[in-house]
C-alpha cells in the first residue's frame, strides 16, 4: 500500500482553528502514533499560514496551507478541488473531517472523486489488528452502531461528530513543517456559487452550543402551550428544541428540530417534555450528559434513556419547575 | 423540466425501539413483523420538491428505487404524490451494495432514462444513513451537486437552492443539469389524494435488472467499505423517578436536583 499518514482537513472559524479541527488533530495524532506515521493537516483560506503554528502545536507534523481568498468561505467546488488535489499528491492513508456543515458536504464528494472508503458522523475511531481504520457510526437513527472498515479502498475516510473526543493538548515546543499548496483555485471551475448567506437570528443561546436544551414534543398540544418550553429554557439560560412532529405542527421552527432529521445536540442537560422518545429523535440527544423526561405515559420510550423522570401531565409540572428553578438560579 | 428522483424503501424509522432487532451475525436489521416499510423521509421530501417544481413550471418526474421488488410501493407512493413514471432496480447483484455501488447502479439507470435537467436525492437514507449516495452519484454523472436543500427555485438554465447550514441558510446557484440532495426542512410532503391514488395504483412499474441498465459485475463487486460489526448500544441508564406527593412537589424536587447538577 502506497498510502501513508493521517490527514486532517481543517476548518478555520473567525480567524482561529475551529474546535472540531483541534479535536481531529488530537484523534489524528493518536492514530498516527499507533500507525507510526505522520499527521498532517490542510488549512484552507488566506489566514492559513498564520494558523499553521497552532496546528503544529496541536500535533501536526506537516501543515499544508492553501492560501487563497476563494477558500475563505466554504464553496463545495473549490474545497473539493483543493482537497482532492492534495490527497492525490500526498496520498494519505487516513483522511479525517469534522461532521460539520463543511464535512457533511465535502467528505462524500471528495470520497466520490478519490474512490476511498468513507464513514460519516462517527462517534469513535480506532485501529484494528491489521491497523485498518475502524469507524463507529450510529445507524437506524442511533438504534444501532455499525463499525465500518475499508479493506482496500484508499484513503480511509471519516467525518467525526463534534465534541465526541477531547481537544488536542497544545504543546508550543512541537516542531513541524509548513508546506504551501501549489496552484490556486481555478474560478472558472466553480460551477456552484454561494450568492447569499443568511444568518438565522436565534433568540438567546444557539442549540448546538447550549449547555441546557429544553425540548417539547407532540404532547405539548398547541403553539400556546409550547411557550412553556421557552420559559423554562429562558430560566436555565438554555435553548429550545423540538421533535419533528412539533415542528411539522408549526409550534417551533424547523431549525429547532432535534433528531436524525434535524440537529444533533450534546448539552449537559436535556429536558424532554411531552415527547415519547421516537428513535429518530433520541438519536439527536443521546450525547447529553443528563436527560430528564416529563411525560404522562410511564411506558414512553424516553424513560428508557432518561436519567431522571417525572410521570405526570407536563401542564402540572412545568409551572412549578420553572418557578422553583427561577428562585434557585437567582439565589 | 425533466426531474429524476431517487427514492429508497426503508424500515419505518418511527417503530418503537422494542421492535427494533438486529442479526449481529449477518450484520443486518431484522424487519419488524407486521410493520410495513415506508419511503425514506428525506426521499419523500425530494419527491415533494420535484412536485413543487412541476406545479410551477411543468415537466416530468421520473422516480427510481433500488431495492426489493416490493420497492414498487414507494415508487407508486411517489406517483400518487405527482411523479409520472417510475422504475424499480432489482437484481441479486445489487444486494448489499455500499454507497459507491448504489450510486453506480443509479447512474446506469439514469443513463437509460436519458435526458434530465435535475436529479434529486434525500440527504441521507433514514436507515443506514450513509449520507454519500447523492454526492458520489453527482461525481459519476459529472454534474454539480448542492446538498441539504430546503427550497429549490428553477430558472431556464440554472437553479437557486436554499440550503440548510448550522446557523441559518445559504443561497446557492448551480447550472443545469445538477444534482440536489433534499433535507427535511423542506417541509411536509403532500398527502396523495383522489385521482392520483387511482393513477398510481394502475401504473405499471417496470423492474430493471443489471443487464437492462448495463451494470457491470466488475463494478458491482468493488466494495469500498464493509460493516464489520453491528450492535445495539447498551444504555445503562437507570431512570430515577423523582418522588413527590403531587406533581408540584415532584417539580420542586426535580428543580433542586437540577440545580445540583448544573
Amino acid at each position: 500500500m502506497d498510502n501513508k499518514g493521517v490527514l486532517v482537513i481543517g476548518e478555520i472559524v473567525e480567524g482561529k482553528l475551529a474546535p472540531i479541527t483541534i479535536e481531529l488533530l488530537g484523534a489524528g495524532r493518536k492514530l498516527a502514533d499507533e500507525l507510526g506515521e505522520e499527521l498532517s493537516a490542510l488549512l484552507p483560506g488566506s489566514k492559513a499560514s498564520g494558523l499553521a503554528k497552532d496546528a503544529i502545536a496541536c500535533g501536526a507534523d506537516k501543515v499544508y496551507v492553501a492560501e487563497d481568498g476563494l477558500l475563505d468561505s466554504y464553496n463545495s467546488d473549490a474545497y473539493t478541488q483543493v482537497a482532492a488535489d492534495l490527497c492525490q499528491k500526498a496520498l494519505p492513508s487516513v483522511v479525517l473531517l469534522g461532521h460539520t456543515d463543511i464535512g457533511i458536504d465535502l467528505a462524500p464528494r471528495l470520497n466520490g472523486r478519490l474512490g476511498g472508503g468513507l464513514a460519516m458522523d462517527c462517534l469513535a475511531l480506532s485501529l484494528d489488528a491489521a491497523k485498518l481504520l475502524v469507524s463507529t457510526r450510529p445507524v437506524f437513527g442511533g438504534n444501532a452502531h455499525a463499525e465500518v472498515v475499508s479493506k482496500s479502498a484508499r484513503p480511509q475516510m471519516a467525518t467525526l461528530r463534534p465534541k465526541t473526543v477531547p481537544q488536542a493538548k497544545r504543546d508550543d515546543s512541537r516542531k513541524g513543517e509548513v508546506i504551501p499548496v501549489e496552484g490556486k483555485v481555478d474560478p472558472s471551475a466553480l460551477k456552484v456559487k454561494v450568492v447569499e448567506r443568511i444568518k438565522e437570528e436565534v433568540e438567546g443561546v444557539k442549540l448546538e452550543d447550549a449547555e441546557v436544551v429544553v425540548s417539547g414534543g407532540r404532547g405539548m398540544g398547541s403553539a400556546e402551550n409550547f411557550e412553556m418550553i421557552r420559559e423554562l429554557a429562558n430560566v436555565l439560560g438554555g435553548a429550545v428544541g423540538a421533535t419533528r412532529p412539533a415542528c411539522d405542527e408549526g409550534w417551533a421552527p424547523m431549525t429547532l428540530q432535534i433528531g436524525q432529521t434535524g440537529k444533533v445536540v450534546s448539552p449537559k442537560l436535556y429536558i424532554a417534555v411531552a415527547l415519547s422518545g421516537a428513535i429518530q429523535h433520541i438519536g439527536g440527544c443521546l450525547g447529553s450528559k443528563y436527560i430528564v423526561a416529563i411525560n404522562k405515559d410511564k411506558e414512553a420510550n424516553i424513560f428508557n434513556v432518561a436519567h431522571f423522570g417525572i410521570v405526570a401531565d407536563y401542564k402540572e409540572v412545568l409551572p412549578a419547575l420553572t418557578a422553583k428553578l427561577k428562585e434557585l438560579v437567582s439565589a | 423540466m425533466n426531474i429524476i428522483v431517487c427514492v429508497k424503501q426503508v424500515i419505518d424509522p418511527e417503530i418503537p425501539p422494542v421492535k427494533f432487532k438486529i442479526d449481529p451475525e449477518k450484520k443486518e436489521v431484522v424487519p419488524p413483523p407486521g410493520v410495513p416499510p415506508v419511503i425514506s423521509v428525506f426521499d419523500e421530501r425530494a419527491v415533494e420538491a420535484a412536485c413543487r417544481l412541476k406545479d410551477k413550471q411543468g415537466g416530468t418526474i421520473t422516480v427510481i428505487s433500488l431495492g426489493p421488488e416490493k420497492a414498487s410501493e414507494v415508487v407508486k407512493h411517489s406517483i400518487a404524490m405527482g411523479a409520472d413514471e417510475g422504475y424499480v432496480l432489482n437484481d441479486a447483484a445489487f444486494e448489499g451494495l455500499d454507497s459507491f455501488g448504489i450510486a453506480y447502479v443509479l447512474s446506469k439507470a439514469i443513463a437509460k432514462i436519458g435526458a434530465y435537467d435535475l436529479v434529486l436525492c434525500g440527504r441521507q437514507s433514514a436507515d443506514w444513513g450513509s449520507g454519500q449516495v447523492g454526492s458520489i452519484l453527482a461525481e459519476i454523472l459529472g454534474i454539480p451537486v448542492v446538498t441539504l436543500a430546503c427550497d429549490i427555485e428553477a430558472a431556464d438554465k440554472n437553479i437557486k437552492v436554499k440550503r440548510v447550514v448550522k446557523d441559518g441558510y445559504e443561497m446557492v446557484e448551480a447550472p443545469l443539469p445538477s444534482l440536489v440532495t433534499v433535507s427535511s426542512e423542506l417541509g411536509l410532503p403532500r398527502l396523495p389524494a383522489g385521482m392520483r391514488i387511482m393513477i398510481a395504483a394502475r401504473k405499471q412499474v417496470p423492474v430493471w435488472k443489471a443487464a437492462d441498465i448495463g451494470a457491470e459485475a466488475s463494478e458491482l463487486d468493488k466494495a469500498h467499505v464493509e460493516i464489520t460489526k453491528l450492535s445495539v448500544p447498551t444504555r445503562k441508564t437507570e431512570c430515577e423517578m423523582i418522588p413527590g406527593d403531587s406533581p408540584d412537589q415532584a417539580a420542586e424536587n426535580l428543580a433542586a436536583k437540577l440545580a445540583e447538577l448544573l
